[in-house]
């Protein structure tokens, strides 16, 4: 008996679909599936965290919907990894924030972004936030550079801790000993899975999504996603190392390196989330575990309200709409950050534990092979 | 929409991997082409969809086959497999043939992989479709849609108008539209055999064939084959026979595919309703084995009968669909198959007591024997004393049927005079008997089904163009 109905659901299917094996070829999913006789709960989260929804082994399977046995791995394992991602929140009282997490959110945001309007306005003088600023430090007659990097160095760490914590749930789920420190070939093994998506492929033709029509779109739009928002986290690494290493302050000319990654960045944050949302919209919805529609929007939203505030401060920076730009901006990025752990955003990191773990149960097959 | 009102240049009837086949190849030969698969979009396919794999003679190992194939030892295969029921010439022609088919398959969209795995056996002789069976039919629904081939879903066909050996057009039934003509220079007739036909089934095996479950869909009916038949086509093949394998008795009717199967058997012993053993267990080696037990079971009272082995061998083989029934003695265990609980017991300590030392080694045919009990088990014989006793209970699962169309090279069908037909062609299940007329090798329906599509398709396309 399992903890839940999906992970018995799960359960069922990942019998039936041990005992045929056709789709061994597809993913990492079903040679991990056969690493196994039966299942646990922390199995099944695992397998559930190690599918990348490419939705290639219910195109193929025989025995899908109308067929009587009912297969529909992508689906129940998409229900299953929204389950988990709740069941590893940390705290633990914020793990409804899932079940609402587009209302949760796009509240958040809201008063986040209202929140550093009303303070820039009640902080500085009347005019302030409305007034041209230019030069070096024109954000810091706004918000004082140390107020910003504390509040925001803060939320980063919290949604750090929460986020660690998760993973701590998690990998104690799986059945991994915890402090285990993994190896190096398993970690650059999941690194390179992760990096290439090299699971969201349907085993080499692309991804199902619309029809029975592979295609690489999804992948292509979330490359555009992943690597867009790691320029921009690089941006923002290399602007505060400006900061404190070489005194150089914000905002800086629109050839300096943090204007350049950040530019770079904002516009695969740009194009990656509305491909992604489109594909979403178009995406077949028997695949689509309806409940989790709301978190994933919510979540590629924030990522792409994050980008076009940016752009917009970058390319209104000199006139009087940046002091509202920036605290939009401001806003968007600190809901952002808080509500990292609490959305979406987790199943990167889940996936990637869920990759390490797998590179290891790989190199001990193989070792057992030899 | 299709426009039914034209006249095509080739006809295919059916929906599986010889059907298709047949389209692409006359497709690519210049010919229009019109699909009619009798069954709904998600059965298409016939016995494709569950297929993995198929056989094709190779000379050197592969990226995915980890040796030569030569076509020589794949003729010796067949041989042995049918017992030299087979037509040498097309036999060795389609072997040739198969070779080519290793990369004109792929050109098609269809993607292979190394062996699955529990099928090491077969790395070196089969190329494993990615995905299986009905991933590779996708792709080819796929690529023949591309081309520009026409296809029809829930098209039965009704009836066929067929002159002096020629075909002029079939009677097509569709749930939506009602009854049409529809015309065509040619035919290819990739329909396959009537497995789920059971009141044909019952002609050869009487009421018994009640409790057969069929592994492919309900749609493998065979009307197309009992047509063509009676329209003055050849037949070949036995036409009683079927290929039957020991599967789950507690699958569906029909469609269970790959998953319903047994290959227990040599970890245990298998009684039949009166408690009783019938056969050596231990006789052959996988996949031999495997493909026996269907026809025993069939020859059982009420076509039943139950694998039984102890807890100390269920990790030997696949983990299966269906849980076994358990016992912690043997009395429960008969209680829970309703089984007589003495006869159950009698037999397990006659076959216990008559068990010899020996190694196990269920790869070879090992040395652990029986010796004073009828039938004897004669290879991977153990004693069956560690609770919980456990149980599958299976039936005759029937795949597919020997009875078929005559076909030459050109996989063209011969009439019953001996004449080549003017226009009818055949590939698949339908006229597999010609190269299998008993047995069955893995994959070798797939490579039937390939060769003699591609041919057939190519040469209807010429023919209509004549």
């Amino acid at each position: 008996m399992h903890g839940t109905r999906i992970l018995q659901e799960a359960d069922r299917l990942m019998t039936v679909c041990n005992s045929c094996r056709y789709c061994e070829g597809l993913c990492a999913v079903f040679p991990a599936m056969e690493m196994r006789r039966a299942f646990s709960d922390g199995d099944l989260n695992y397998l559930a965290n190690l599918c990348h929804a490419c939705g290639a082994c219910y195109t193929d399977c025989q025995f899908s919907p109308p067929h009587e046995f009912n297969v529909n791995v992508p689906k129940t394992l998409a229900v299953a990894r929204a389950e988990s991602y709740a069941a590893y929140a940390w705290p633990r009282a914020f793990a409804g924030a899932f079940a609402r997490n587009g209302l949760v959110i796009s509240l958040i945001a809201a008063i986040s972004v209202a929140a550093f309007i009303f303070g820039f306005a009640a902080i500085n003088d009347r005019g302030a936030l409305t007034g041209i600023h230019t030069g070096p430090g024109a954000f810091y007659k706004l918000m004082p550079h140390n107020a910003m990097a504390l509040l925001f160095g803060a939320a980063l760490l919290y949604a750090i801790l929460a986020l660690v914590m998760g993973v701590r749930a998690f990998w104690r789920d799986i059945g991994e000993p915890v402090g285990m420190k993994t190896d190096a070939r398993s970690l650059l093994q999941a690194v390179r899975d992760a990096g290439e998506l090299r699971y969201l492929d349907g085993g080499g033709v692309g991804c199902f999504n619309e029809d029975d029509h592979p295609t690489d779109r999804r992948k292509l739009y979330h490359h555009f996603t992943f690597y867009g928002f790691a320029l921009c986290f690089a941006a923002t690494c290399v602007g505060t190392l400006y900061h404190y290493l070489l005194a150089r302050e914000a905002p800086y000319a629109w050839w300096d390196l943090p204007v350049v990654l950040g530019t770079l960045g904002g516009i695969g944050l740009v194009v990656g989330p509305i491909g992604l949302l489109s594909e979403k919209w178009k995406r077949d919805r028997v695949l689509v575990d309806a409940q989790q529609m709301d978190m994933d929007t919510a979540f590629i939203l924030m990522l792409f309200l994050t980008s076009i505030t940016g752009l917009a401060l970058l390319l209104w920076r000199e006139s009087a709409a940046m002091g509202p730009l920036l605290a939009l901006h401001l806003g968007v990025v600190f809901a952002l950050f808080i509500t990292m752990p609490y959305g979406k955003f987790v199943h990167g990191i889940y996936r990637f534990v869920a990759l390490v773990r797998y590179a290891r149960e790989r190199q001990v097959m193989q070792g057992k092979a030899e | 929409m299709v426009d039914l009102t034209r006249r095509f240049d080739v006809l295919v009837i059916g929906g599986g991997n010889a059907a298709l086949c047949a389209a692409i190849s006359a497709r690519r030969a210049g010919a229009s082409v019109l699909v009619l698969e009798g069954a709904p979009k998600f059965y298409r396919g016939g016995n494709t969809r569950h297929t993995r794999n198929m056989r094709c003679a190779h000379d050197a190992a592969t990226e995915i086959l980890t040796g030569p194939y030569t076509e020589e030892e794949f003729w010796k295969d067949l041989l042995l497999v049918t017992g030299g029921q087979t037509d040498e010439e097309l036999a060795r022609f389609m072997i040739h043939e198969s070779k080519d088919i290793l990369n004109w398959i792929v050109e098609q969209g269809v993607r292979w992989q190394p062996s699955l795995g529990g099928t090491l056996s077969l790395g070196r002789t089969n190329s494993f479709f990615l995905g299986g069976g009905r991933a590779m039919l996708n792709a080819l629904y796929r690529t023949a849609e591309e081309l520009g081939v026409d296809v029809l879903y829930d098209a039965e066909v009704i009836d066929l108008v067929i002159e002096d050996g020629m075909f002029l057009s079939a009677q097509l039934k569709q749930p939506v539209g009602g009854k049409t003509e529809v015309r065509a220079s040619t035919l290819v007739a990739a329909a396959g055999g009537f497995e789920a036909n059971i009141e044909w089934l019952k002609q050869y095996w009487g009421e018994a064939a009640d409790n057969f479950l069929i592994r492919g869909t309900p749609y493998n009916r065979g009307a197309i084959l009992k047509m063509l038949l009676a329209k003055g086509v050849q037949e070949i093949g036995d036409p009683t026979q079927c290929h039957a394998v020991a599967i789950d008795a507690r699958a569906p009717k029909f469609d269970g595919g790959i998953i319903t199967r047994h290959d227990s058997v040599v970890f245990g012993i298998v009684v039949n309703k009166h408690a009783e053993r019938f056969y050596d267990e231990g006789e052959d080696i996988w996949p031999k084995r495997y493909a026996i037990w269907g026809r025993l079971v069939a020859a059982q009272p009420d076509q039943i009968a139950y694998i039984i082995f102890d807890s100390t061998v269920v990790t030997s083989f696949m983990p299966t669909l269906f849980p076994p029934i358990a016992g912690a003695t043997i009395a429960e265990l008969a209680g829970k198959l309703e089984l007589d609980a003495s006869a159950l017991e009698k037999t397990i300590t006659d076959f216990n007591a008559a068990v010899q030392p020996g190694t196990f080694d269920h790869t070879i045919l090992d040395d652990c024997a029986t010796q004073g009990i009828t039938p004897p088990k004669t290879h991977w014989a153990r004693k069956i004393e560690t609770p919980p006793y456990l149980a599958y209970p299976v039936r005759p699962g029937i795949t597919f049927t020997y009875l078929g169309t005559r076909v030459n090279k050109q996989s063209r069908m011969l009439m019953k005079d001996g004449k080549p037909s003017a226009n009818m062609f055949a590939a698949g299940e339908i006229m597999a008997g010609n190269v299998l007329g008993k047995g069955y090798a893995a994959g070798i329906g797939m490579t039937i089904g390939s060769v003699f599509g591609r041919v057939a398709g190519r040469e209807a396309a010429k023919n209509a163009r004549n």
